[in-house]
């Protein structure tokens, strides 16, 4: 076994060694919290957690996790199936609109909806001012719980499931369908047994995505008062003094992610979904009275994860926000945005790279499941990646400035606390976002094209440029648009890593928020929604200059 | 056309920022930057010291601080409770400032016996009432709300919170363990609802008439006061504040407080910075602007902190709460504070 990984491992091409390299960087903070698991922990902060609050952690983390999993995939899923498959009145808006409640931050839509749904919110007041009620004379579900939080999350994540399922399923070829219908299936059944089945290693993709950040969220359970996993490590943390005892908790928390993934992994076996390209399905022309169902169900999923809080959100900006863009303003526009472009633009190349490497490397363990492990980092809090980072880069900096002071040069950081480690730990956190999405796009990519482009007289490079690039572009702009998405409203590493006198949209608005200015926080929420809407547009227009062309 | 690899130079190189500037200071600063700034331009006016910030979360700052160790760029370590500076100087970070002005105008109790750190101003931590339904002579001490007259009436936030495990620390330091303990079942089942949300939603849970006190900073009641929403003022004006433990050991108050760092480069712009925060001038800040209670004495209050009145605050050596921090968090587990 061993000697035939190792086999495996010396006969890589040397132009991959690098990139394992860069493979491994990225996953020293994941190994320096894994590796607290065998540290003994001589404080007794683990019989205390065990007696006392771990398992409502643990049972809250598992209907969080159950109930955003299944929020999702059904909103995703559906929306996906209809934009990608039918013909309704305003598909074409709804498809790139269904993307906005990504850009809104999950905490901040649990203050807007607090906002609006608490009970001295203008909802439940209209209620008791309307039917002369008072407190506890009638039922009204309570925002902030766990059901709540459910509701926030599947609201604001559902889109990874979406972008993902919708390009599957506009991929999918007509030949498999026809077939269907030859063999008597119904429009239902050819859905859940050709097409979702096809769809589901995308779609688990997306969801993945969705609940690792599920479990990292530390703003809306903290706010809604909802104990699990991210919340306890916390706790652990600054409450009980034990940094230790929270590297244990994420390491627990990475384990249990990395014994799902593996499952997902082990069941598809060898199972491969290369798709035979050919005729993509046309999308079917709905009823009027399905087109009346389809508006209604893709505009109440847009109203409820976008609109109606980003009404809130201007409410606030324009009526009671005390000093609304002062000077630094632009600057913090400009550095979330430098920020956000240049994470994109590196975790896309680096993923694309490291999809390589697994496609010219094939069928090699090694380095599919080194990638895989390179994606771990999003199911863990910011802060803890943050930390995680700190370490090995500074030291190297210590290891720098000893080796400079034997020539009397005096170096100081030169890494900690720069731009680079922030987008390092940037990378680190946001690197399975592209990575899940590449990846699966260059799986659907047959290799027979490779073969059929060779036999032409096409060299790699020509098959990397001239075919594949093409194959994978919606792939690429997408997942680099959810990178740059994501960094834009990430918060705990810039906030522990970024130099001094450096500030981001993000930063400011939770400061504001986390100060209860709930309002004063509006103006900069409101810019990174529409910082972030810049990419959906454009890349929706070019994706359907993509699809003419096509 | 640009070329993406010209981009990613660009862009690469726009990453590295050095800060060079003759007589500066660098601070970790736990208090937000719109609660500090405007402070630090005022100091750099008078002095032409360069000040440069980065704002965060205590503890992550705190790792930061530890991983850069001797080579750290900081110079002052800002937080905005004691238990930190407590830690920050347990773990070797500090240095001990012989600051005769800052002796002279910062009480004992705010400060490190051995002057390693400074509280530069107080939050205190009362009770606050309905003023429709509770009558104030019906109030005495934190310990008296765990009274069964007071069931399904009380509001207060979660006990991750710093201010409310500061506030059961210093209830440690106060009386034995068993009876904090005893206090936090009673205190438990009053309730009015599982805590969420941060203080202003507790007072706005008064006004609402879920519970008919809470335990918040004032600090929040004058943002709701001053602020521009017109249903927090609305509800801010039903509640009043209460001094609790006036007959004893006083009122609850924590700190926002600094230290200067051990391998500090700067160390004298950083003691005139900590001496300037102490100053009648930015403690009168403080106290108008920012609606904290000033930690020197002869400082004027605003109009809202006046109409509050004075009272008396537990004196307990705030050290005292950062030692004890992590028995209040397990204690509080122990009853089931969420």
């Amino acid at each position: 076994m061993f000697s035939k990984s190792w086999r495996q491992v010396k006969s890589l091409p040397l132009w991959c060694w690098p990139l394992i390299l860069l493979v491994f960087s990225f996953l020293t903070p994941v190994f320096t919290v894994l590796a607290s698991l065998v540290t003994a922990n001589e404080k007794d902060t683990w019989s205390h957690l065990v007696d006392t609050v771990l398992l409502e952690y643990v049972t809250n983390t598992f209907y969080l996790v159950m109930g955003v999993a299944v929020g999702v995939t059904s909103i995703g899923i559906t929306s996906a199936w209809l934009v990608a498959r039918c013909d309704f009145f305003g598909r074409r808006f709804f498809a790139w609109a269904l993307v906005l409640p990504l850009a809104m931050p999950a905490y901040i839509i649990a203050y807007t909806y607090t906002g609006l749904l608490d009970f001295s919110g203008p909802l439940q007041s209209f209620l008791r001012d309307t039917f002369d009620w008072s407190y506890g004379d009638y039922y009204f579900p309570e925002i902030k719980s766990l059901g709540g939080a459910i509701c926030m999350m599947s609201l604001v994540l559902y889109p990874y499931v979406y972008l993902l399922a919708r390009t599957a399923f506009a991929n999918q070829s007509a030949s498999l369908f026809e077939a269907g219908q030859l063999a008597g299936l119904n429009a239902r059944q050819r859905f859940f047994s050709i097409s979702l089945p096809l769809a589901r290693p995308t779609i688990v993709v997306g969801l993945s995505l969705a609940l690792m950040e599920t479990l990292a969220d530390y703003g809306t359970v903290q706010y809604f008062g909802v104990n699990v996993f991210s919340t306890g490590i916390f706790r652990t943390w600054f409450g009980l003094g034990d940094g230790l005892a929270a590297s244990q908790l994420s390491s627990l928390l990475l384990v249990v992610v990395l014994f799902l993934l593996g499952l997902e992994q082990f069941s598809r076996r060898k199972a491969k979904y290369v798709q035979q390209g050919g005729r993509v399905l046309r999308a079917v022309k709905l009823s009027f009275v399905e087109q009346i169902l389809a508006l209604l169900f893709c505009s109440v999923v847009i109203m409820l994860g976008f609109l109606l809080p980003f009404i809130q959100l201007a409410y606030w900006t324009i009526v009671e926000a005390e000093q609304v863009f002062d000077a630094t303003f632009w600057q913090l526009t400009l550095n979330s945005l430098k920020l956000a472009s240049i994470t994109a633009l590196l975790a896309v190349m680096l993923s694309l790279a490291f999809a390589y490497m697994q496609r010219f490397t094939r069928p090699n363990r090694f380095t599919a499941s080194l990638v895989f492990l390179a994606g771990l980092g999003y199911a863990l809090p910011g802060t803890i990646i943050a930390v995680g980072v700190m370490l090995p880069f500074s030291k190297l900096d210590h290891f720098i400035h000893e080796q400079a002071a034997h020539f009397g040069i005096e170096t100081g950081l030169i890494f900690s606390g720069s731009l680079v480690m922030l987008v390092f730990a940037y990378l680190i956190r946001f690197l399975a976002v592209s990575l899940g999405n590449i990846n699966t796009a260059m799986d659907n990519i047959t290799p027979h094209i490779d073969e059929a482009a060779k036999t032409l007289g096409e060299k790699t490079s020509g098959i990397i440029w001239r075919v594949h690039l093409p194959l994978l572009k919606t792939s690429l702009l997408s997942s680099g648009l959810l990178v740059f998405v994501d960094t834009l409203k990430e918060l705990p590493a810039t906030m522990a890593l970024r130099p001094f006198n450096f500030n981001t949209l993000a930063v400011r608005s939770f400061e504001l928020a986390n100060d209860e200015q709930l309002a004063n926080a509006a103006p900069a929420v409101i810019t990174i929604v529409l910082v972030g809407l810049i990419p959906v547009i454009w890349l929706n227009a070019s994706m359907h200059s993509n699809s003419k062309t096509q | 056309m640009l070329k993406p690899t010209t981009l990613i130079f660009a862009l690469m190189f726009s990453l590295s920022s050095v800060i060079t500037s003759a007589s500066e200071v660098n601070i970790y600063s736990a208090r937000k930057e719109m609660l500090i700034k405007p402070l630090l331009d005022q100091f750099t006016q008078a002095t032409d010291i360069k000040v440069n910030l980065v704002t965060g979360k205590a503890d992550a700052l705190l790792a930061r601080l530890l991983n850069e160790g001797k080579l750290t760029p900081a110079d002052v370590f800002l937080t905005t409770d004691a238990g930190r500076l407590y830690r920050a100087k347990q773990a070797g970070m500090l240095q001990s400032i012989d600051s005769s002005y800052l002796k002279q105008h910062i009480p004992a109790y705010l400060r490190d016996i051995d002057s390693q750190w400074f509280g530069l101003s107080t939050r205190a931590r009362p009770i606050m009432y309905s003023t429709e339904r509770v009558k104030p002579e019906s109030l005495s001490t934190y310990e008296a709300l765990a009274q069964p007259e007071f069931k399904g009436k009380v509001c207060i936030r979660s006990s991750s919170n710093i201010y409310n495990q500061s506030l059961v620390a210093s209830m440690l330091a106060a009386d034995e363990p068993a009876k904090t303990s005893q206090f936090l079942q009673d205190f438990v089942k009053n309730f009015a609802q599982p805590p969420k949300g941060g203080d202003r939603d507790q007072i706005k849970a008064i006004a609402n008439g879920i519970c008919d006190v809470a335990i918040a900073n004032t600090y929040y009641l004058a943002g709701m006061i001053n602020g521009n929403n017109k249903d927090q003022q609305e509800a801010a004006a039903k509640v009043s504040v209460f001094w609790p433990n006036q007959a004893g050991r006083g009122t609850h108050v924590n700190i926002s407080g600094a230290g200067i760092i051990k391998s500090s480069k700067n160390r004298e712009a950083a003691v005139k910075l900590l001496e300037f925060l102490a100053s009648a001038e930015a403690q009168s800040w403080y106290a108008q602007t920012n609606n904290e209670y000033p930690v020197r004495q002869g400082v004027a209050y605003s109009p809202l902190l006046e109409s509050w009145g004075t009272f008396k605050a537990d004196q307990i050596n705030l050290s005292r709460l950062g030692e004890l921090n992590a028995q209040a968090v397990k204690l509080m587990d122990k009853a089931g504070w969420r």
